[in-house]
Formats: C-alpha cells, sequence, structure tokens
C-alpha cells in the first residue's frame, strides 16, 4: 500500500507527501539510526575508559603513582588498607611475555606451513582445527590445565629446569624454586597462555602471507634460492609489520585472559620472580576478590587495576591496528611506471 | 616444412644470394663448404635445446612435442598469439612451472648437452644458470643493493668488498649503474617502471647466470624505457644466451635473431609451427600460419 | 674467473647440499609446529569427552543443584541462564551493531566512520574481565542486585566489535551493481539497505552472528560481577509461577532476568575449585556440555555457509 502510494503522487495525502519530502523517502531517519547506532558504539568504548576512572577516585588519590611502582616488598593488605599493584602487574607481564616468546616461532611456524607448504587439500580442514583450538572457552582451558596439564606436564618440567637452571647466577633467579607439588606456577600459566594466543598469532600471520603477491616468489625462486630462504629473507621482510601486528594483538590477549591463568597460577603474591612459583596477574586478582571485596577502598583498588589493564590493551591494540594496516597498504604498489 | 636445423645442418649461402635477399650480418655466420665442425660448433653452438617437451596442468596438455632451440649469444623470440603456451614454455625451462601445483613437465632440456628436465637436477643451480626477467618488474622492498646482492649473498658471499665489485658488475651490465649509483640504499621500490625493470635485470644478472629468459619484459613500460630495454638486450647478448617471449611482433623482428611462433592446435596445446631466422620469418615465411600472423591479419 | 665463479666452484657441493638441508630441516620445522597445536587441541576435546562423559545423565540437563556434599543434581539453570543471557546479549547487541556496520560500510571515510572502525578495534581488544567492571559500574551499582540483565549487558558489549566487523565486511562484499540497481529503480537508501544489501549478505552476518554467539556463550569474567550466579534459577518454574499469578508477560521476562543468574562457563569456574570430587566431576560434564553446544554452533555455522552456497549455485 505504502509502495504504491508512493508511486502515485496523487493519491497520497498532503501531510504524507510533506512527510515523504522533508524526510527524503525515509532516508533521513535511516541515516539518523545508524549514524546514532555507530556512535552508541563508540560511547561504549569511552565510555568503558570513563566509568573506570570514575570509580576510582580515592583510591587513585590515596595512592597516586606509587600504586604501580616496582618494589621488592609489595604487599595486598585489604584488612589494613594497603594496597601495591606491582606483584599482579610482575606477574602479568612476565606470563605473557614469557608466553609471547614461545608462542611467536611456533605460531610463524603453522603460518609458514599453512599458507605455503600445505598442499591445497589439507589447508581447510587444518585452518579450520586451529580455529577450534581458539574457540575453547578459557574456563575449560582453565580446568584442563589445572588438573592435567600441571600434574603431567609443568610440575616435571618445573623440576627439570629447577635443576637445569636454577643455579645460574643472575638467570637462575627466574628458576629458583622449590617447584609446588601441584605445579600451579607462572610457568604453567605461560605455557597455557602459550597454547591460547597461538590461534591469533597464526591466523594473522596467514592472511599476511596469503596478502603477499606470488610474483615476489617467482623473482626469489628464479634467482635460485631455495624455498626457505625465500620465505625468511623476502617475505618475512616484507609483511614485517604484519607479523608485528600480529604478535602485538596476541600480547593483547595474553594480557588479559583471565579464567584459564587464575586456575592456574597459583593466586599467590610472594615475592619471588621466579617462573616456577606460584604468582598473581592483575585479571586474576580482580576476578577472586571483587565480588567480596571487604572495603570501598579495596574494591576502588581493583578498580584501579582494571583502569590500568584497560589502558595498556588500549595502547597495544591500536598499535597492532596500525601495523596490520600499512602491510595491506603496500601490496599493490609493487610497481610504479 | 621449415628446414630442421640441429648441429648437423650446415647453413651455405654464397655470395650472390645474399646481396639479393639483402641479408645483413645478423645471420649465421657461414662456415661455407667447411667440413671442420668445431668451426661450425663455436658459430652455431646450441646453449638450449628442446625436445619433445609437453606440459601439463593436471590433465590439461598445454604444450605438446616442442622442438626448439637457443643458439649461444643469440637471441630467440618466442611469438604467437595471447594464451597458445609462450609462457608456459619459458617457464618450462627454469622450472619455474614447479611452483604451479599440478603441473608437470616431460620431455628433454639439454642446456649445454645435460638434461635438466631429468629427476633428480638440482633446480637451484638450473636457476642459477638460466635467470629470468619478468613482466611486471617485481623488486624486493629492499635497497638497491640488497636486491642485487641476494643472489650473491645466497651463495654465502658477505664481505662487503666481494658484494661491492659483483653490485656494480651487475649494475653496469643493466644499464642502470649511472642512474642509481649514488643512491644504492634507498629502496628499489622508489624507482621508475623503467628503472625496476632495469633493476631486476640487474639482480638475475648478479648470479652471472649463462641464460636469460625474459617473459615480455617491456610490455608494462612506456615506450622510451622499452626501447631502452631492448637496446640493453642487445648488449646482453654479447656475454648471454637471451630468449623472449613477446607478443609485440615489431620488437620480435627488432630484437631477436631467431624467432620461434607458437599457436594452439584444435585440443588447446601449444605447438611450435616454425622456427626460423628472423629475417626469414618476417619476409619469407614457410607456414602460412605464421605468414597470417605476422601480417597481423589475426592475433 | 670471477671471484663469484671463483666461489661457486669452491663451494660447489658443500654450499649447495647446505642449503638444501637446512631448507629441508626448517621446512619439517613448520609442519613440526602444526602437529604441536593439534597436541592440546585433541588432548583437551579427548579428555572433556572422557572424564565428562563418564558423569553425565538426564539428571544432569534437567535437575537443579544438590546441596554440597549430596550426591546428584544436575546444571538445569546454569543451561536456563546461559541461555537467557545469550539471547539478551544478541537482543542488546545485533540491532546497533548491525545498524551501525551499514554507516560503516557506505561512509567508510567519514569521521563517524573512522571513529567506529576505531571503537570497534578498542573494544575487542578490553579484557572481558575490564567489560565486567564497566557493566558492574553502570548497571549493578545503580541497580543494588546483581542480575542476568547486567549480564547480558557485559556480554553485549563483548560481542559488539565482532558483530559489527562482520557484517561491515559482508555488507563490502556485496556487489555494487545490486546497490546501484535498486537506487536506480527509485528505491530509498534504506529501502535498498534493507531489502537488497541486507539479504545479500545475510549468510556472513548470520556466520558471524552464530561465531560471536559461540564465544559469548564461553565467557566468564565478564558474568563474574555482574550475574554472579544463581542455584535456583528455574525459567520454567518463574514461567508458571508467573502465569498461575495471572502477571503480564512483562512482568514475567522482568522476573527472569532481574535476578543473579548463572551460566555453565560460571558454573565450570565455581564447581572446579570446590574440594568435593563430586562438583570436579560435575565440572568435567559441564565443559562437555559447553563444548558440545559450541561445536554445534561452530559446526551449524559452517554448514550454513555451505548450503547458501549450494542454493545459490542451483
Amino acid at each position: 500500500m505504502t509502495a504504491r502510494a508512493s508511486l502515485d503522487p496523487r493519491r497520497a495525502s498532503p501531510w504524507y507527501r510533506s512527510l515523504q519530502r522533508v524526510s527524503f523517502h525515509g532516508d533521513l531517519p535511516w541515516r539518523w539510526l545508524i549514524i546514532l547506532m555507530s556512535l552508541l558504539v563508540m560511547l561504549v568504548m569511552v565510555a568503558i575508559g570513563i566509568q573506570l576512572w570514575r570509580e576510582t577516585p580515592m583510591a587513585r588519590s590515596t595512592f597516586g603513582w606509587g600504586f604501580l611502582k616496582f618494589t621488592t616488598d609489595a604487599s595486598w593488605d585489604p584488612v589494613n588498607n594497603h594496597f601495591e599493584a606491582w606483584p599482579f602487574i610482575y606477574g602479568t607481564l612476565v606470563t605473557s611475555l614469557a608466553a609471547l616468546a614461545l608462542a611467536v616461532p611456533v605460531s610463524f611456524g603453522i603460518a609458514v606451513f599453512l599458507a605455503e607448504i600445505c598442499p591445497a587439500g589439507l589447508r581447510t580442514p587444518l585452518n579450520w582445527l586451529v580455529e577450534l583450538l581458539a574457540a575453547i572457552p578459557s574456563v575449560v582451558y582453565g580446568l584442563w590445565g589445572l588438573f592435567v596439564f600441571l600434574p603431567v606436564v609443568v610440575a616435571p618440567l618445573g623440576g627439570a629446569l629447577l635443576a637445569a637452571l636454577g643455579h645460574i647466577p643472575l638467570l637462575g633467579a627466574f628458576f629458583a624454586g622449590p617447584v609446588p607439588h601441584s605445579g600451579a606456577s607462572r610457568l604453567g600459566a605461560a605455557l597455557i597462555l602459550t597454547i591460547m594466543i597461538t590461534p591469533t598469532i597464526t591466523a594473522i600471520s596467514r592472511d599476511v602471507l596469503q596478502s603477499i603477491p606470488s610474483s615476489q616468489r617467482e623473482a626469489s625462486a628464479a634467482l635460485g634460492a631455495t624455498q626457505w630462504e625465500g620465505i625468511w629473507q623476502v617475505l618475512l621482510p616484507y609483511g614485517l609489520s604484519g607479523f608485528l601486528g600480529a604478535v602485538i594483538l596476541g600480547l593483547g590477549r595474553a594480557l588479559g585472559e583471565t579464567m584459564a591463568v587464575t586456575m592456574v597460577i597459583g593466586n599467590s603474591i610472594g615475592g619471588s620472580l621466579s617462573l616456577l612459583r606460584p604468582g598473581y596477574t592483575m585479571a586474576s586478582i580482580i576476578a577472586n576478590e571483587f565480588a567480596e571485596a571487604v572495603s570501598r577502598l579495596h574494591s576502588e583498588a581493583l578498580m584501579e587495576i582494571g583502569l590500568v589493564l584497560f589502558f595498556m590493551t588500549l595502547l597495544l591494540n591500536s598499535l597492532a591496528r596500525l601495523l596490520v594496516w600499512r602491510v595491506a597498504r603496500r601490496a599493490p604498489q609493487e610497481a610504479r611506471a | 616444412m621449415p628446414p630442421k636445423m640441429d648441429a648437423n645442418t650446415i647453413v651455405e649461402t654464397d655470395e650472390a644470394d645474399k646481396r639479393e635477399l639483402g641479408w645483413n650480418n645478423r645471420v649465421i655466420k657461414t662456415a661455407v663448404r667447411t667440413v671442420d665442425r668445431t668451426e661450425v660448433a663455436r658459430t652455431v653452438e646450441k646453449k638450449i635445446e628442446v625436445r619433445d617437451l609437453s606440459a601439463y596442468y593436471g590433465a590439461f596438455r598445454a604444450l605438446a612435442e616442442i622442438q626448439l632451440d637457443a643458439y649461444s649469444n643469440k637471441i630467440t623470440a618466442i611469438i604467437g598469439p595471447s594464451g597458445c603456451g609462450k609462457s608456459t614454455l619459458l617457464r618450462s625451462l627454469n622450472h619455474m612451472n614447479d611452483l604451479t601445483p599440478n603441473a608437470r613437465v616431460e620431455g628433454r632440456i639439454l642446456l649445454d648437452g645435460e638434461d635438466i628436465n631429468a629427476p633428480n637436477v638440482d633446480v637451484v643451480e638450473v636457476r642459477r644458470r638460466i635467470g629470468m626477467v619478468f613482466q611486471r618488474p617485481n623488486p624486493f622492498p629492499k635497497s638497491i643493493y640488497d636486491n642485487v646482492a641476494y643472489g650473491p649473498r645466497l651463495y654465502g658471499l658477505r664481505r662487503a668488498s666481494d658484494l661491492n665489485g659483483l653490485v656494480e658488475q651487475a649494475l653496469r651490465r643493466a644499464a642502470l649503474w649511472d642512474e642509481v649509483h649514488d643512491k644504492l640504499h634507498q629502496s628499489g621500490l622508489s624507482l621508475s617502471g623503467g628503472q625496476q625493470q632495469r633493476l631486476c635485470i640487474a639482480r638475475a644478472l648478479a648470479v652471472e647466470p649463462e641464460v636469460i629468459l625474459m617473459d615480455e619484459p617491456a610490455s608494462a613500460l612506456d615506450p622510451i624505457s622499452t626501447l631502452r630495454i631492448e637496446d640493453l638486450m642487445h648488449d646482453l647478448a654479447k656475454e648471454y644466451t637471451i630468449i623472449i617471449v613477446t607478443h609485440n611482433m615489431q620488437q620480435a623482428a627488432r630484437v631477436s635473431d631467431f624467432t620461434a611462433m607458437m599457436m594452439i592446435d584444435d585440443h588447446r596445446a601449444g605447438r611450435l609451427i616454425e622456427f626460423d631466422e628472423t629475417e626469414v620469418m618476417f619476409t619469407n615465411p614457410k607456414d602460412k600460419r605464421t605468414e597470417d600472423y605476422v601480417t597481423g591479419r589475426f592475433g | 674467473m670471477t671471484r663469484f665463479q671463483e666461489l661457486i666452484a669452491a663451494n660447489q657441493a658443500s654450499g649447495r647440499a647446505r642449503r638444501r638441508a637446512v631448507n629441508g630441516v626448517m621446512l619439517s620445522l613448520t609442519g613440526l609446529a602444526t602437529l604441536l597445536a593439534l597436541v592440546p587441541l585433541f588432548w583437551i576435546i579427548g579428555y572433556v569427552i572422557y572424564k565428562g562423559g563418564q558423569y553425565i545423565n538426564l539428571a544432569f540437563f534437567t535437575q537443579l543443584p544438590r546441596p554440597l556434599g549430596m550426591e546428584g543434581g544436575g546444571v538445569l539453570n546454569s543451561i536456563q541462564g546461559t541461555l537467557v543471557i545469550v539471547i539478551l546479549s544478541a537482543l542488546f547487541a545485533i540491532p546497533p551493531g548491525v545498524l551501525a556496520a551499514f554507516y560503516a560500510a557506505q561512509h567508510p571515510n567519514t569521521p563517524v566512520g573512522i571513529g567506529l572502525r576505531f571503537a570497534t578495534d578498542v573494544v575487542s581488544g578490553v579484557p572481558s574481565i575490564v567489560i565486567g567492571l564497566f557493566a558492574y559500574a553502570v548497571i549493578v551499582k545503580p541497580m543494588g542486585h546483581y542480575s542476568a540483565l547486567a549480564g547480558g549487558v557485559a556480554t553485549a558489549i563483548l560481542m559488539l566489535p565482532t558483530v559489527v566487523r562482520t557484517t561491515e565486511e559482508m555488507l563490502k562484499l556485496v556487489p555494487h551493481s545490486l546497490r546501484e540497481g535498486s537506487l536506480a529503480l527509485g528505491a530509498a537508501e534504506w529501502k535498498t539497505s534493507l531489502s537488497v544489501l541486507f539479504p545479500a549478505a545475510l549468510n556472513g552476518i548470520v556466520t558471524g552472528f552464530l561465531l560471536s554467539i559461540s564465544r559469548a556463550a564461553g565467557e566468564t569474567a565478564p558474568l563474574l560481577f555482574t550475574a554472579l550466579g544463581n542455584d535456583r534459577y528455574d525459567v520454567g518454574l518463574i514461567v508458571k509461577g508467573g502465569v498461575a499469578q495471572h502477571q503480564s508477560i512483562f512482568q514475567i521476562i522482568q522476573r527472569v532476568v532481574d535476578q543473579p543468574a548463572d551460566s555453565l562457563p560460571l558454573t565450570l569456574w565455581k564447581y572446579a575449585q570446590q574440594p568435593y570430587p563430586e562438583r570436579i566431576q560435575q565440572s568435567w560434564a559441564v565443559a562437555l556440555v559447553l563444548m558440545i553446544l559450541i561445536l554445534l554452533i561452530n559446526i551449524l555455522s559452517r554448514l550454513w555457509v555451505t548450503s547458501r552456497m549450494r542454493r545459490l549455485r542451483g
């Protein structure tokens, strides 16, 4: 009915016709609607940062920047209102960076295999399997990590590392014992994180590799380079900013990972630097204590940790997207006449 | 039928014929009536001989029973309508077809008498000896110096003293040195199209190949750059054997000593239908199809 | 002989052999890396099936949890809670996400378009626990209590970037000719968008939607301070009670969403930390249910894609 009315102006009532004119035949409200929704989405991003900031006035004024300071005898004492965030920052950083160090070579290897070497028939199923790794929920990783991975892999591995590296000066501090019987340790968290961020880094790296024009591979092959030489010396530098973006995104995921880490890291604030000892991360302390915070300062301190986490991931994410975007731009730029 | 040319053919002409047909010096040196084969061999030496070459993509036969000779220090052009398999033939010579899944090349390709299409041949070494320049310039996103040094570095050459000399030599031979010698560390992508193509040529020359394959090397370039590349080819022919694929007949006529004409047969497989000296091919072709093509009646 | 030729001659056999060996080793290592990644995948899935399968029975799906120390009981509350929260988050995330994507796809280079892309990137990188804190601050605190609604909002924020990005990419894939043809026939832009673009991109949009649902179903952290958990959550009971008391549908819905709720991952988290063997066994079973749910959604989305493809090809 409406369509016919709009097709035949004579039959439409006057007010309807003027409404049509004003709204550009329904386009104006539509455009407003979609712009509004876009602004809403953007608002969410801003709101998160703002709200966290607004929730933590007492904490920020009480602690100032000292909250984040590195200190060897940091304590977290809700009863006496003494809060320092350093143990958690350290725990987050060390587990995430260790996970990154392990995940990057493996992920890059998988990406190279999937993009360059894998026979065409295997490609789709393998891609799907790697995606499946990313689909497993964090709590399930945690459950398996806690009851299977820790006792079977991490505890013995910790013992071996302690024996091998625990007595080296300087480096040995990171491998000092004693290793907890259950295996719950930063090492366990780092290893689980490795498994969890590998699909992220792999998927992006694989896409980067596939976006590199085949003329580059041909040029390398025609000069008598082996396939690996071409990958290492031509493709890797070509897509470097994209690969860096993938790595940074992986790091971002590792920093924010909560459930699996909490279940395997042992949740202890101890002062040791060692990977082999239990630890705590920023996300874990929030997960464990927020629902039962004992005082306003306590919950604000936890909120402030959330704020720090927010800014860290905000920065990393922006950097990563910028880098990935740069590779996509370069591909068509090959030869200008 | 074109005369079958192989190492046993001695082309004989006498001075009278030459004057009549107006041949110039770009002709096989006639070892007139000499039985000294080494003399002949030196001047009509075959660098590459292709025998019974067939190429398949899966079940589809793209090339059928190609017989082709490329003479040392001569430029051989492969012409024909588009889609007739010229590039496939060229790429078969340096095993570039290996990069395509499901591609198969059967037959013999003799480089200085050795079959490089044999099963156990070292492909890496073949590709060093037979270099390739592509239709679109494809320099690496590295500096000009690193582009040219890429090949030598694969062989373990690291010292600046070694590399500098090789890079300069290659760039000189590619007629690019004068334009880039003071900006060797700029990106190769900052050059113009014609310069990039010469950079790719220099890059190929750096590993000191014996044969250079060129797949429509100037088709993506402007006319002036094209002429520079063609002049370059003449210079390069003095030291290398060159085989070029081109869809531009005038270019083939200008540049090459020998021309091979390809066409697809009824089963869409590419065949070599005529092979002769360029002069003959363009003035007095033996096959009607060749004549139609070079006079522009089709293709 | 040139220097190069000298080096070639010197390195002939060893150089080439070494390069070939390096090539072989490195390429094999990449294959090894791929296998290495598959090990935890099969290990986890296998173990979950093995341990979880031992405990699953019908009661598991139809009963509420029994008090600690008693045997038996089920996770009906968690299953229903998961469904409610997922439905809520879809309701909150899909309409704004899809609409915003329309704008981003058609006006990518405007300030709003660029801002939108930046915002979705940022939000997609925020840890889910921080989003939980945010939802706590803006919903739970003002309302004064935990609720499924708050959990739904938190999960919706998590889903939003994926919905926007997938929809936008699918819309951009629709050929221009379709849009121009519609506009040329005199259809308004909104009609073009809804009747032409949206159905053409629907395939990918649904896939993206299903995948974000599967992610949402597995999330725990945002629910820790929003939905909190609820042993007594039983939608069926609420609806029956509401009907018996002649409550309106709005009141019933309000009662469903306005109280704390449990979800499968949340229950898994709680049970895994309790020192009762019964609970630990149950947590494996919950893990199995969760994995099956997620796997089903993944397979469903793949089937959807292939069936649409098949229909298109006729």
